[in-house]
């Protein structure tokens, strides 16, 4: 366990995750720097997603603590994370079915963003997240009409709905042409450019290596490595992992 | 009033009961602990193979539980059947959840109410050799009709564990309830299974029906009281566990069995609400829960 | 304001109808419709809106009808009292299940409510101050308007039937009923974007849970005689489902709807056949609906509608 570094947005110290008799994480400790873009990778099974999980609070930590902006969130529920600023997208997306397109950004609009600054029309800021995203002329469709790279655009639009101050995006890539790649990453990257810090989850290795500033690679639940991409690129650990599987 | 005889008779009573139970659960194990399908209409199927067993005795003096095992194969294929509507009207369609169950509650309700229409509102019983029978151990009266359905029971148990254990289909089955991509990869058709093991479920609660009449008279309503039963019993056993289930069935049943001793049967269904409570606020993976 | 002032003039409109003392099987035909417009339009605040299944219906109708008991046996309570604690105590049976059972999977909330029938009705039946299996007579004081209890019964049955709506409406319309949307479509993404989906689903549980114990809290006044088997009858559960089902879960219109058609197609029913066979016929409806048209008269006429 390490201190938790001073001025860290995000502070993920000894977090274990046990399920039955398999240890998903391994008291693993990351810590994220405020307006950060960083990447989080590892072969299949690593535990990444189990470990945003338990940062979102969808999961609950069998041991280690979680920090956000020094507060301890714990044993929060996810909703009052989200309240807080800790946003995921999900790798398959999670549409609201029965709600038009504009309507799925109006409830995080409503229960996230309104919790912590009242005031502004919801429906306004949905049309210009929307319109930011390139959704705009979709607005009254309902999910079931999106084609695949619109689905995972309206996936970050509803996150950015909520305001997070981080974002965790959990594959948003996969399974789309190079082209459609390249469009999510310059929504992530104008995203940060507006303050937001960005977790990145990917297997698209070109994207996370362009898009990181600092990367962290999990493998079978531990941390086994840190650094810059190059850093990351040359680190034998990481290969083995990766390659001797 | 208590004195160890009491106790004595009250916990065989109880095992036996709870050898029944199981074999009452072992079809939701399945299709609800494995297969993750909320069949609540399982009880219906239980009285609906007493009432057939009832029939074959009444008109041609067939033992009940003969009927039972005789009658398997059609369960079987209605369970299918049954089976292949919900997975084409819900499953696929990934609404499961609300309309599924109302579909099952639905089911249950036709089958109680046809029941109902057909035989009236009286009580219902069989004759058999051995009922009415008994054997005397050590002092504690044991009578066949308790122990012809426990042995019955445990028979099945073991059957369905060897099943799930050892055959091709069996081991197909806990395959998909683990890994629906494995089993795409090994060839098999996560449907086509999904269908054999509902088919079984529904075989084995007709057939735990036939060993219900032969313990006790059935009315139609009787579907009701075994909702709480075998869901508590999934629950507290662990969803997926077979073993789990036998030994959850004989909790319950000795739990009953004292209850109904020392302060009166009509408690018994608070025994089992009780533990489904319990167990769901406690310890929702159960006893033996993965 | 507008649909209050609706729902008041709907009120009024039963005062006056009762006032004209038309043909009475108007009255006792029409109670038992309104009475369903209560319980369909509550179970859909729970079923239809955050999509979560009661199959208990008949718990929660006949815990109201047993608090009334209670309470004109113990105390003397004169209705308006019976009705609202008829109510709250259903809705604390609403609040405990819910709150044992919510945390985990719909499906484990469901179970529990098919088995609480059985139970509450074998509590009650054991419980010899109201009645008991033996059932209770109702002497009823004598009717503070109207001079006769069958009109009587109807305007209150109308007046809570317009209130049932009216809070149905406008808890779809607020932000509660789009947060119980989200929840229902996604849980999970619903509570990860903010919906407190815990606290949501036990409000829903305890409003729905309230109606329905209102709903039955005047039953014993209805039928002066009670016994257990009457109000926990397995009618209650069968209909609560099929009639919002029939006419469309998504809506405070759908339950209403389904509840007159179906509410009216019964009553003119049992006169012709056995309630059994009526009983069977709604099963049968019910499943038909949910297997071909589970979005219901509502959601069919949108479809056609072109929506």
């Amino acid at each position: 366990m390490s201190v938790p570094v001073a001025g860290a947005l995000l502070a993920v110290d000894g977090l274990t995750k046990r399920f039955g008799g398999f240890t998903a994480l391994d008291q693993v400790t990351v810590h994220v720097k405020p307006g950060e873009r960083f990447g989080l990778i590892g072969p299949n099974g690593s535990g990444k997603t189990t470990l945003i999980n338990c940062v979102s609070g969808a999961l609950r930590a069998d041991g280690g603590r979680i920090l956000f902006e020094g507060r301890d969130v714990t044993g929060m529920p996810a909703h009052r994370r989200t309240r807080l600023g800790i946003v995921r997208s999900f790798q398959i997306p999670k549409p609201f079915t029965s709600m038009t397109v504009l309507e799925n950004l109006g409830i995080p609009l409503e229960y996230a963003a309104h919790a912590r600054t009242r005031g502004g029309d919801a429906a306004d800021e949905a049309l210009e997240l929307l319109r930011a995203i390139g959704l705009e002329s979709k607005a009254r469709l309902k999910p079931a009409g999106l084609t695949q790279i619109e689905m995972r655009k309206l996936e970050l639009a509803r996150a950015m709905a909520a305001r997070p101050k981080l974002l965790i995006s959990d594959e948003a890539m996969a399974g789309l042409s190079s082209a459609e790649v390249d469009d999510i990453l310059a929504i992530l990257f104008r995203m940060n450019e507006q303050g937001i810090t960005i977790i990145m989850i990917e297997h698209i290795m070109r994207a996370v290596m362009r898009f990181s500033e600092r990367i962290v690679v999990l493998d079978a639940g531990t941390r086994i490595a840190e650094g810059t991409p190059d850093e990351i690129v040359r680190n034998p650990a990481v290969e083995k992992a990766y390659l001797g599987e | 009033m208590f004195s160890w005889d009491l106790l004595a008779n009250a916990v065989v009573a109880g095992v036996l009961l709870g050898g029944f139970y199981a074999a009452v659960s072992l079809g939701i194990s399945l299709t609800f602990g494995l297969l993750d399908v909320v069949n609540i209409a399982h009880p219906a199927f239980v009285v609906l193979g007493a009432y057939m067993a009832y029939m074959m005795n009444t008109a041609f003096g067939v033992d009940p539980i003969l009927t039972g095992v005789v009658l398997m194969p059609v369960f079987f294929l209605v369970g299918a059947a049954v089976y292949r509507i919900y997975y084409g009207s819900f499953e696929r369609r990934g609404e499961e959840a609300l309309r599924g169950l109302v579909f099952f509650f639905g089911v249950l309700f036709i089958i109680e109410v046809s029941l109902s229409l057909t035989y009236g509102v009286d009580y219902r019983m069989v004759e058999a050799g051995y009922i009415g029978k008994s054997i005397d151990l050590g002092g504690v009266g044991i009578s066949f009709r308790l122990l012809v359905p426990f042995i019955v029971g445990l028979v099945m148990t073991l059957a369905l564990h060897l099943f799930l254990s050892r055959t091709f289909y069996g081991r197909a089955i806990m395959g998909v309830s683990q890994d629906r991509l494995a089993l795409r990869l090994m060839g098999a058709n996560p449907v086509r299974i999904k269908t054999i093991a509902f088919g079984i479920g529904i075989a084995a609660a007709t057939l735990s029906g036939t060993l219900l009449i032969a313990i006790a008279p059935v009315v139609p309503s009787t579907d009701r009281d075994y909702i709480g039963r075998v869901f508590a019993i999934t629950v507290l056993g662990g969803l997926g566990s077979i073993g789990g289930t036998l030994v959850a069935a004989l909790i319950l049943g000795i739990a009953e069995s004292l209850m109904a001793t020392f302060f009166g049967p009509s408690w018994s269904l608070a025994v089992s609400f009780g533990v489904l409570l319990l167990a769901l606020a406690v310890r929702p993976a159960g006893l033996f829960g993965r | 304001m507008g649909p209050v002032l609706v729902a008041l003039a709907v009120l009024a409109g039963g005062i006056l109808l009762a006032s004209l003392r038309v043909n009475p099987y108007i009255y006792f035909a029409g109670y038992v419709v309104l009475q369903y417009i209560v319980i369909a339009t509550a179970w859909n605040i729970l079923g239809g809106y955050a999509g979560y299944v009661n199959f208990g219906t008949p718990a929660f109708f006949a815990l109201g009808a047993y608090t009334a008991i209670f309470l004109m046996e113990a105390y003397k309570a004169p209705l308006p009292v019976l009705i609202v604690a008829g109510g709250l105590v259903s809705a604390v049976l609403g609040l405990g299940i819910g709150y044992l059972t919510l945390r985990l999977r719909g499906t484990f909330f469901s179970i529990a409510t098919l088995a609480l029938s059985v139970v509450l009705q074998t509590l009650i039946i054991n419980w010899d101050f109201v009645g008991g299996a033996k059932g209770f007579t109702v002497i009823r004081p004598s009717p503070p308007f109207f001079g006769n209890w069958a009109l009587l019964l109807f305007t209150v049955m109308v007046g809570m039937a317009a209130a049932a709506v009216v809070v149905a409406r406008f808890i779809e319309r607020s932000w509660i009923g789009r947060g119980l949307s989200a929840l229902r479509d996604n849980e999970e993404a619903a509570e990860c974007m903010g919906v407190p989906t815990l606290r949501l689903k036990l409000f829903a549980t305890t409003i729905s849970g309230f109606f329905l114990g209102v709903a039955g809290a005047p039953f014993p006044y209805y039928v002066t005689y009670v016994e257990p088997a009457s109000a926990f009858d397995l009618n209650y559960a069968v209909n609560a489902l099929a009639m919002p089902m029939i006419g469309g879960t998504t809506t405070w219109i759908g339950p209403v709807i389904g509840a007159v058609l179906l509410g009216t197609a019964q009553q003119v029913a049992t006169v012709t056949i056995s309630s059994e066979l009526n009983l069977l016929i709604v099963g049968v409806v019910l499943v038909f609906f949910v297997v071909l048209a589970p979005e219901g008269l509502v959601g069919l006429a949108r479809r056609l509608r072109g929506r």
